[in-house]
């Protein structure tokens, strides 16, 4: 199964440990571990359901192509990585 | 007797002991605290813009430790939505950027909150925050897509004002959107007239839904009485935030963000006066508050304990409170000082001198 795992900057914020879910897609799999663990949704994902502005997901070391649905195709050995970009001051 | 500030950095607790102010608590250190309130049982709530990964908020019951609450969000934008930004032209974003202000409901429904949002969203709690739902009345009104940013890219609701004499009834304005009042506690809304501002082209001086009201405060024991701060002038209401009258002269200049109403006295309210829009310092780089004391005829420039010379403070609108009495002030600056006046504004003290740019100020005994 596709693995998810989120950058300890969002543990800070939130408990978001790593999990194995079920999908065909990113947004497949973010939406089966956000089933589970719900408070993580609106972290990752604005009002729109889209991947935040200053949030990067990245699928097997490259950035997704579709961060405003998530439609990227995964498979059963995909690790899926949520980042954030660096700002800040 | 304690109070709030919050921070581009953390959230800060000060209690007022023997010696004076010191800080009891920090809370969310490094984390912007973007609005705060105490509900009417005292629970606090806090909203975090984390930057990266959205606007949350957190709640904390006297004694007790946070935990995170729901926060606002707005319902998918649909697909055949056409309101775009008056300035720009581009799609208005259905996305919270800003939660600017958080109130309470009227003490008749205490696990009420209202929170209003950059890009413009008025939002409701029922359940002392849990679940939130977007006040579409206000949001489906055509005139919303008028509204535009100052100083951000869209509008937002930053003060909300309920009338203690009628539960239902409630001010709220908007930058840059005007005023609107609603008598049936959201139901529906009506602009507000009077405001005049000097931005908009000849002719459009008055209308109502463009202008930008800094911040407005009212009176709560005679809540006809309300207070303006504008971004060209300071206006008052003596009918509950209906009508407008300008006031012309306000020493050491008409420009500010903040303004406080005292709780009991119709004539006495607190600015902080700062050169103009293009020019946002204190006037002569000395930060002083301007208070009056009838009703906006004249004002006392009150400077005593603050920083005459070489003073770059900004007062943000959610920075200057009063206590329940009228006696007691805080006000927090962009440069992170803090002051605190206990005679009603005559003199000032520096209670924490190095905080992190400040947001806002809320004492913690509820108006």
């Amino acid at each position: 199964m596709p693995r998810i795992a989120f950058t300890s900057n969002l543990r800070r914020h939130v408990d978001c440990p790593p999990a194995e879910v079920q999908g065909a897609t990113v947004a497949e799999c973010l939406a089966a571990y956000f089933a589970v663990q719900p408070q993580v949704r609106t972290y990752v994902l604005d009002d729109q359901a889209r991947v935040r502005r200053h949030v990067a997901v990245f699928v097997g070391g490259e950035q997704i192509r579709d961060p405003r649905s998530q439609s990227d195709p995964v498979t059963a050995d995909t690790e899926i990585t949520v980042m954030q970009a660096l700002s800040g001051g | 007797m304690s109070l709030l500030v919050g921070t581009r950095k953390g959230l800060f607790t000060l209690d007022r002991g023997a010696a004076g102010w010191d800080i009891t608590d920090v809370s969310f250190l490094g984390e912007p605290v973007t609005a705060g309130v105490v509900g009417h049982d005292g629970t606090e709530y806090a909203a975090l813009g984390t930057g990266h990964f959205g606007s949350h908020i957190w709640r904390r019951s006297p004694g007790g430790s946070w935990s995170e609450v729901g926060a606002p969000a707005y319902p998918p934008r649909p697909d055949d939505a056409t309101d775009v930004s008056p300035m720009t032209q581009e799609p208005w974003p259905w996305t919270v950027q800003l939660l600017w202000t958080l109130e309470n409901g009227p003490v008749e429904r205490p696990d009420e909150l209202w929170c209003g949002t950059i890009p413009g969203g008025l939002f409701r709690s029922h359940d002392r925050g849990d679940t939130w739902e977007l006040v579409r009345s206000l949001w489906d009104m055509p005139e919303r897509t008028q509204w535009f940013g100052g100083g951000y890219d869209f509008p937002g609701i930053h003060s909300i004002s309920f009338d203690p004499r009628s539960p239902d009834t409630l001010l709220i304005a908007i930058s840059c959107g005007g005023a609107w009042i609603s008598d049936d506690a959201g139901a529906s809304w009506a602009p507000t007239h009077g405001m005049r501002n000097e931005y908009m082209p000849p002719g459009e001086e008055y209308t109502p839904i463009v202008q930008d009201p800094h911040r407005v405060a009212r009176c709560v024991a005679n809540p006809d009485i309300v207070w303006n701060q504008h971004h060209n002038g300071v206006f008052r209401s003596v009918d509950g935030g209906r009508n407008w009258t300008e006031i012309t002269e306000r020493p050491p200049a008409v420009f500010g963000f903040a303004v406080v109403a005292h709780p009991t006295n119709p004539d006495v309210a607190w600015f902080v006066p700062a050169v103009k829009d293009e020019m946002r310092v204190p006037v002569g780089g000395r930060l002083v508050v301007s208070r009056t004391r009838d009703g906006g005829k004249s004002f006392d420039v009150l400077g005593e304990g603050l920083p005459a010379e070489h003073a770059y403070d900004l007062v943000y609108r959610h920075a200057l409170d009063v206590d329940a009495t009228g006696e007691v002030l805080a006000m927090g600056s962009t440069t992170g000082s803090l002051w605190i006046s206990e005679d009603g504004g005559d003199h000032w003290d520096a209670a924490a001198p190095n905080l992190p740019p400040i947001h806002f100020t809320r004492f913690k005994d509820v108006l």
